[in-house]
């Protein structure tokens, strides 16, 4: 490695400028960041509201009654619909009347007074799948505080629907996504910056200037990741900064280990972003390579659907994907004070990330001389 | 030709009239009253430099833009108020011409009379017409992007003339040409003037200019001269010389000469220098100095350029301030440049074919072909850029492919079109220029003063390369090459676009290098640079057919018709050769 500073200063400073100086770029740095972080904190919630729920209580006793009583009273729901018989109950889920059905067996109230697992039917209607699961969720919540109190009053085991949500009881959507717009957001800044770089060079031939110079590949490298690394960095940490104070999400973790982690993962990014670059030949292409790589990595990292839900093979690509890995960190750093163990545990794959994206970015930039 | 003649009245109304047009963009004027008759049945010349104004004015009588101020009549039509009947009046041909590159030759062909609402039972006769006109015949399944500049431009002019127009506007069509294929474009353009079409040739090359029956000339959006190119040029009479056989490094004599006051402008061709005087009285001026020189005086015919460096109120001084600051070079060998079998392919085509030659220290060292030749290719080897795939290239004694960074420090490169980082303001690229060489501190700032200085670009160090026009950022490119002061400069297309004067500064500063021993490489398509160099390399079809000096390849074509070829004609006489013999070889083969 043959580093020269006087160089390596001067071509980071043009980095830097090309980036800030041009206004297509801030704005490219400076809108998305503003609408996603609006879109996904304020519109495009996941909370379910407004909910028609009916009911078939078949038991008629204390119990099921305070469970409806407790359904009616959530915020979520709108509409409370009293079935008088199965078919009626079928008919409305059928009729998209209500989203949810719950059937209470006879057995219910005589179960949870004697301390047994009390079963309980809820239908939801398939067709609207996602509100369905919130929903589901939320009675299961009111099942299950049910249960605590059952507990408290019959001092016996409680009813059988205790789901917990820990660390976010509330189920508050914007304690998951907020966080989460850390990563992804630092993400996409970074894989654009880079992926434009090389590639705006070669568009304008200054890239054959830059490769007859004194300049070193692995100098090349470093400049160009370190814009990518201040802005990404910077962005990310804007973010938490928003979390933390605009959203009120507590914040209990490590600052420090998540500042680390956080460069660690934009360095891995770095290395796609310049890989994608080093092969383009003009910023069209690039742009268009960034997007072709960064919205599978999102919509696999877990950001959308559950790693868990995945088919295996595709759980092994999902732990390949820096973002996976930084999710976990950024999410557990928030909410639930994650150790320094578990950081490093999830710390390591994106080193391992970034040693093989960056040394393939420096051979292709490399083989590109030739 | 079956082309249809429309009878012309008698008195001919002009094609075009420009009255009083003015054209501004912002705060820019890039027209400033331009007042003209184009006639039709001739071939009129729009000459000017870079950013004179001749492409707005094309724009402005193609009806794509309205004038801010004055008024336009093409074919007795307002361009902007009679758009909808002007395109079947009008030709156009933009500089780059909108051919669509992943379509074939017919598939252009058929697309553009679609567009010119062309009717269906006509096409094949248009396109045989066409075809033949163009003798683009053979390559009708071709695609357009991988036509020659020459055939795209043709393809372009084919496309322009379906629906066979009164007045037609062709936008530089000699660049990217090479002198065979702009013969072609002559005789096509001197065909379609003998029916009686205005035909309207833009053009930078100033030479072209004395082909053309009528002569715009333009210059910064001012109309400099109107009428019969002789007639600016006979203004020349008794003015250009040549000093000849002199014993004398030309270029210091070329630096002397530009000094005597009496001296307008000068150029180096071969080893000859040619001086253009102020005035014809001052003759005796340049006997005296001619005698002292020992060097043979000899009148020649003046040139258009001459006139329009005159026009200027003449060139450049001849003493380059970069070179005077710098040490001689030392190198240890002479040979500084060496490439031997040098080949390279791109899959089954071959773009460089066993290139070998050797470039001494201190010389000027022309690369010169058509496009599609292979000199960028050569060159980018030559550099360390691409990898050869047979043969070896060395500069300074090294592979630039494998060199250090401190080999690297020795080369100095110009890129093709001046690349510059167009984002970044002048002032900051030339900073870092200077950084990416590793030059720091004191030394840093002290050379890139001297660098605004001698260039004179104090006034635009806070604006963008790319809101700056050719000449400047010919300059500042030059200067980023120049800063780390390298004993060998690389030159790809160094002044393609540029204006004469700009061009005959940026020479001036290459021969003061050249004479404290910096060895240049250049690649130009301009016929009178090649002239500047020691020796010349021309390629053709990816190998080298000829290299010699200036003089000695003019010699190569003088004939009993032509005692005094230029450039070009040995260009052409030399890949006329090259083609008669592959053709003969061909015959060869087939019996």
């Amino acid at each position: 490695m043959n580093l020269s500073w006087s160089r390596l200063r001067a071509q980071i400073i043009k980095e830097l400028l090309s980036i800030l100086r041009d206004r297509r770029a801030r704005a490219i740095l400076i809108g998305p960041p503003l609408v996603q972080l609006f879109l996904f904190s304020f519109a495009a919630t996941l909370d379910v509201r407004n909910v028609s729920i009916a009911v078939y209580d078949r038991d008629g006793g204390r119990w099921s009654q305070e469970l409806v009583a407790s359904i009616g009273a959530a915020t979520f729901v709108g509409r409370l619909v009293t079935a008088l018989d199965a078919q009626q109950l079928q008919e409305a889920i059928e009729r998209r009347q209500v989203l949810l059905a719950i059937d209470i067996p006879e057995t219910f109230s005589r179960d949870v007074a004697a301390g047994r697992p009390a079963p309980l039917q809820v239908i939801a209607d398939g067709r609207r799948a996602n509100s369905g699961q919130v929903a589901l969720r939320y009675v299961e919540n009111i099942a299950s505080n049910l249960g605590a109190t059952i507990q408290a009053a019959v001092s016996s085991s409680g009813g059988s629907l205790a789901i917990r949500h820990w660390f976010n009881p509330n189920l508050i959507y914007r304690w998951f996504v907020v966080p989460s717009l850390a990563g992804t957001l630092a993400m996409f800044t970074s894989l654009i910056v880079t992926a434009l770089s090389i590639a705006r060079e070669r568009e304008l031939g200054t890239f054959d200037q830059l490769l007859v110079s004194p300049t070193t590949p692995a100098e090349i490298i470093v400049a160009k990741a370190a814009p990518a690394l201040i802005i990404g960095t910077a962005l990310g940490m804007l973010m938490v900064g928003a979390g933390v104070f605009a959203f009120g999400i507590p914040f209990t973790g490590s600052l420090g280990l998540l500042f680390l982690t956080m460069l660690l993962f934009i360095l891995s990014i770095v290395g796609v972003g310049l890989m994608i670059s080093s092969i383009c030949a003009t910023q069209q292409q690039a742009i268009l390579g960034a997007f072709a790589t960064g919205v599978p990595m999102i919509l696999m990292s877990g950001f959308a659907t559950p790693v868990e839900n995945m088919p295996a093979v595709l759980q092994w690509v999902a732990e390949a994907i820096p973002l996976t890995h930084f999710l976990i960190i950024v999410q557990g750093t928030f909410v639930k004070a994650l150790p320094a163990a578990d950081v490093a545990a999830q710390a390591w794959p994106m080193a391992v990330t970034a040693l093989v994206t960056l040394s393939a970015a420096t051979v292709l930039v490399r083989s590109r001389l030739q | 030709m079956n082309r249809v003649n429309t009878a012309l009245p008698a008195v001919l109304p002009a094609a075009v009239e420009l009255n009083g047009v003015i054209k501004r963009f912002g705060k820019n004027e890039a027209l400033r009253g331009i007042q003209g008759r184009i006639l039709p049945g001739r071939l009129t010349g729009l000459v000017g430099p870079d950013g004179a104004g001749k492409t707005t004015l094309m724009r402005l009588m193609a009806g794509l833009m309205a004038p801010t101020e004055g008024r336009i009549t093409v074919a007795g039509l307002d361009p902007v108020r009679d758009s909808m009947a002007l395109p079947d009046l009008i030709g156009y041909m933009p500089q780059r011409f909108g051919l669509y590159e992943d379509l074939s030759v017919m598939e252009n062909l058929r697309l553009y009379a679609g567009l010119r609402g062309l009717e269906r039972r006509v096409h094949r006769d248009t396109f045989h017409r066409l075809l033949e006109f163009t003798r683009l015949g053979p390559f009708t399944a071709r695609l357009a992007g991988q036509l020659s500049g020459g055939m795209k431009q043709k393809l372009g002019l084919a496309c322009a003339l379906m629906a066979t127009p009164k007045v037609l506007l062709l936008d530089e069509p000699g660049v990217g040409v090479d002198p065979v294929s702009r013969q072609d474009l002559w005789r096509m353009v001197q065909a379609l003037t003998d029916e009686g079409m205005a035909v309207i040739w833009a053009t930078a090359y100033l030479d072209e200019a004395e082909r053309c029956a009528a002569v715009l000339l333009l210059n910064e959006g001012v109309l400099k001269f109107d009428g019969v190119p002789g007639e600016l040029t006979a203004r020349l009479q008794d003015r250009s010389f040549k000093l000849l056989n002199h014993c004398h490094d030309r270029r210091a004599l070329l630096s002397e000469t530009l000094h005597l006051p009496a001296v307008c402008d000068g150029v180096i061709q071969g080893n000859a220098v040619r001086v253009v005087l102020r005035t014809a009285s001052q003759r005796d001026v340049i006997e005296a100095f001619a005698k002292k020189a020992g060097a043979e005086l000899q009148p020649v015919a003046p040139r258009f350029e001459d006139a329009f460096i005159d026009l200027l109120g003449g060139g450049p001084g001849g003493v380059s301030a970069i070179a005077q600051k710098m040490a001689p070079v030392a190198l240890d060998s002479g040979i500084v440049v060496e490439c031997r079998g040098l080949t390279r392919r791109f899959g089954a085509f071959t773009a460089t074919d066993q290139v070998s030659f050797q470039v001494r220290k201190g010389e000027i060292f022309g690369l010169l072909g058509p496009n599609g030749a292979g000199k960028s290719t050569t060159f980018k080897m030559l550099c360390g850029l691409l990898r050869p795939t047979a043969g070896a290239a060395r500069v300074a004694g090294l592979d630039l492919r494998t060199a250090s960074s401190q080999a690297k420090r020795q080369l100095g490169y110009m890129a093709q079109k001046f690349s510059l980082y167009g984002l970044l303001s002048v002032q900051q690229n030339l900073e870092f220029s200077a950084g990416v060489y590793g030059l720091e501190g004191a030394l840093k700032r002290e050379r890139i003063a001297e660098m605004v200085q001698t260039f004179q670009l104090e006034k635009c160090l806070n604006s963008a390369p790319d809101e700056l026009p050719l000449g400047y950022k010919q300059r500042l490119a030059l200067a980023c090459a120049l800063m780390h002061r390298p004993p060998v400069l690389f030159l790809d297309e160094p002044t393609s676009g540029v204006d004469p004067v700009t061009r005959r500064e940026f020479w001036t500063h290459i021969n003061g290098l050249v004479r404290k021993g910096v060895t240049v490489l250049v690649t130009t398509h301009f016929m009178d640079e090649a002239e500047y160099c020691d020796r010349v390399a021309l390629m053709y079809r990816a190998k080298l057919i000829a290299l010699d000096t200036p003089d000695a390849l003019k010699a190569q074509a003088r004939t009993r018709h032509n005692q005094e070829p230029a450039m070009e004609d040995a260009f052409i006489h030399l890949i006329q050769a090259v083609d008669a013999q592959d053709a003969a070889q061909s015959r060869k083969e087939a019996a």
